[in-house]
């Protein structure tokens, strides 16, 4: 199977099932977690369309959740 | 509880709450200290940041561990561009499930003031979105008033450099903007210690946002109780009228029937 590289959090990673959830699921992170949200490319990618949607090449997501703050 | 506080609750976009100190979340010596000045403030509403989550490992999330009847103020800390908000903003709805957002666009990060150009072109266009939007903003009138023009429904002026526990630099405008504006003020950033949050309230300010002041002192729960009684003070005190200040003394004893001696 081929893989793309694309970049989580500023980091390279190297992906073979080429959707968002499954990404995440590397990361313990699925539908139900909670706090949790993703930008795919600069745009908020709402958990509804987690499983549906495909990563390319060079994808930027960002996986973030709420931290201590002022 | 006073019959004045029952009935003085401080309302923002609808939502209703009867604490008018916002408390932050950042910088506590410990997790259990910081949950234990969340309690002994009272607050209703605490301030949360957006960030990465650390891939080497799950670490908990504020949603995990504060109490659910507290109510979630993301921020937009650490942002220098009205995009850069906007996102922010909408990775905080989606994540906490709620449209409030405490924006700030800073212009210098060592200064941490807010660029007011970006400020309300971020305001402007969550408005648009459909979010709830506190700007954190520069003690001048005239940015509280197109802020507050452009949809936001409170304003948060700095009292002085956020961290910096210098209290209010400038009372007089904060004085003024309460006064002027037609939404609610929060004064946010530079309070030092209980009196600063009481100067604030008696002002006219609606709400205090305090972090540092609470998070850094020696006990951050005693100080925590200490803003509470502050801002509950200096409120009843604004709403009681302070004497005007007047330049001779004036006997408070009553001046008729001083003996002879």
């Amino acid at each position: 199977m081929t893989q793309v590289e694309v970049r989580v959090n500023g980091q390279p990673e190297l992906l073979s099932d080429k959707t968002v959830a499954a990404l995440l699921a590397r990361h313990d992170i699925d539908v139900d977690t909670k706090g949790v949200a993703v930008a795919l490319n600069g745009v908020v990618l709402p958990r509804a369309r987690w499983t549906e949607t495909p990563l390319d090449a060079d994808d930027r997501i960002e996986i973030v959740h709420a931290r201590q703050g002022g | 509880m006073t019959q004045n506080q029952i009935h003085d609750p401080l309302v923002i976009a609808g939502r209703t709450f009867r604490s008018r100190l916002f408390l932050g979340t950042a910088g506590y010596p410990s997790q259990k200290t910081m949950l234990n000045a969340v309690k002994a403030s009272g607050t209703e509403m605490a301030t949360a940041s957006i960030r990465r989550i650390d891939l080497s490992g799950a670490a908990e999330t504020l949603v995990d561990v504060l109490d659910d009847r507290i109510h979630f103020l993301p921020n937009t800390a650490g942002c220098q561009t009205a995009h850069d908000a906007v996102l922010t903003a909408e990775l905080a709805r989606e994540a906490l499930g709620t449209n409030w957002i405490k924006v700030e666009v800073i212009g210098d990060r060592e200064l941490l003031y807010p660029d007011t150009e970006e400020l309300l072109r971020a305001t402007t266009e969550l408005v648009n979105r459909g979010f709830v939007v506190l700007p954190y903003c520069t003690d001048d009138p005239i940015a509280c008033r197109k802020l507050a023009d452009a949809g936001a429904s409170a304003v948060m002026p700095l009292g002085s450099p956020i961290g910096s526990g210098l209290g209010i630099s400038n009372p007089h405008m904060i004085e003024m903007i309460a006064s002027r504006s037609s939404v609610p003020v929060v004064l946010d950033a530079g309070i030092g210690t209980a009196s600063d949050a009481a100067l604030a309230m008696e002002l006219g300010c609606s709400a205090v946002l305090l972090n540092t002041a609470v998070s850094r002192a020696n006990d951050p729960v005693s100080m925590a109780a200490a803003m509470k009684h502050a801002v509950e003070g200096g409120r009843l005190a604004y709403l009681a009228g302070r004497i005007p200040k007047r330049r001779n003394a004036e006997a408070s004893s009553p001046q008729l029937g001083l003996i002879e001696a």
